[in-house]
């Protein structure tokens, strides 16, 4: 299974969302699908993305959130787990692309690689829905699931360690930071 | 609850048994100050100085308490309060700001985010705990050397102001500004 169909499976079930996205693979290919004013690519800060769809949620409870995490950012912050079950935003879905790899910088294995349950883990911390997927067809069903119902969900999407050929965009770093903002606060305007 | 009492048992570290007088007027100054200022969501991990800072956040249904795993996750949890339109602030120790050092410059610094940091201020003078000795002789140097425009809490009169001024710095400029709650503020001895 490839991040870019699991991505374009679910590209226009984003809409309506505010989605958050870690560096490297991920941002770059959800931005090959198309930028749109509701993505925000963390290009740095490993591990923070999920905390970042946390403070969304929280302060915006009615608003759907997506974070679209991976094996490597999550392993860096294994407690922001146990925090978003603690407060356990029903609108937030948050996705973890595990390729078993640190991709950018050369394929280095993750503990994933070698036996690391990302679903176990989430489940334990207190996540009340955690689920794997191994095909783009259950990818875009668990996601779909997800954004219908009303529950704090993790989706592990087992992925090949393949990425795009490059990772820079033409989107500068705060451009992207500031067209989120202003773009959710026209949002709460309406 | 027992809000009108200063005197609190509350880290099990402590080597001998002993009340703890974290000054609970202090930390409702504080607080109110934090009010004033439209703070909404306030992240925290406790610890002793903290104690009723957390307790006033906790009880207050017009805020939003997120107790941490890790400082760090607060630099997160603040960007995306801050993308949402709602003011936040983070409650931590200064080995909490050491622990939060990647966030806050590949996050909050690269991004341009503001975070009103209050930073207890353990293992200056006046230190009794061993452990927390090293991390206050780094603090001051670590700000510094990260660009972190930072204040000390350090009496009741200035309070209030200082915690305007921080927040009004922390929005206009988009950064980090830390406030350094001292001993002088925090410890009624």
């Amino acid at each position: 299974m490839l991040r870019l169909d699991c991505l374009r499976s679910v590209y226009l079930e984003l809409e309506n969302c505010l989605v958050v996205t870690i560096m490297g693979a991920v941002a770059a290919e959800l931005h090959s699908l198309g930028h749109r004013p509701n993505f925000f690519y963390l290009q740095h800060a490993m591990g923070m993305a999920s905390s970042t769809g946390l403070g969304l949620a929280l302060c915006l409870p009615e608003q759907r959130v997506i974070v679209f995490d991976g094996d490597g950012s999550l392993l860096m912050n294994l407690g922001s787990l146990s925090t978003m079950a603690r407060y356990r935003p029903k609108k937030l879905l948050h996705v973890v692309f595990d390729n078993e790899s640190l991709l950018s910088v050369g394929g280095f294995p993750t503990a994933t690689s070698t036996g690391a349950d990302l679903e176990g883990i989430a489940r334990s911390s207190g996540i009340p829905r955690a689920t794997t997927v191994r095909r783009v067809e259950s990818f875009k069903d668990a996601v779909t699931a997800a954004l219908e119902g009303n529950e704090l969900t993790t989706i592990i999407a087992k992925v090949e360690a393949k990425g795009p050929a490059a990772y820079v965009t033409d989107l500068s770093l705060l451009e992207n930071r500031f067209q989120f903002r202003r773009h959710i606060q026209s949002l709460k305007a309406r | 609850m027992s809000s009108a009492k200063p005197i609190l048992r509350c880290d099990a570290r402590q080597p001998e048994s002993k009340q703890m007088p974290v000054s609970s007027t202090s930390s409702k100054l504080i607080y109110d100050a934090l009010k004033e200022c439209d703070i909404r969501l306030v992240s925290a991990l406790p610890e002793t100085w903290l104690v009723h800072l957390i307790r006033l956040t906790d009880e207050d249904p017009e805020m939003i308490l997120v107790r941490l795993a890790k400082e760090e996750e607060g630099v997160g949890i603040s960007a995306g309060a801050h993308f949402a339109g709602v003011k936040s602030a983070m409650l931590m120790q200064n080995h909490g700001f050491l622990a939060s050092i990647n966030g806050i410059v590949s996050f909050a610094h690269l991004y341009k985010i503001p975070l009103l940091m209050l930073i207890s201020y353990r293992g200056s003078i006046g230190e009794r705990d061993p452990w927390q000795t090293q991390g206050g002789n780094v603090t001051e140097p670590l700000l510094r050397a990260l660009g972190i425009p930072y204040f000390f809490l350090d009496a009741l009169e200035t309070v209030k102001k200082r915690i305007r001024q921080a927040q009004t710095l922390a929005e206009s400029s988009l950064q980090p500004v830390a406030l350094l709650l001292t001993r002088d503020l925090m410890w009624e001895e």
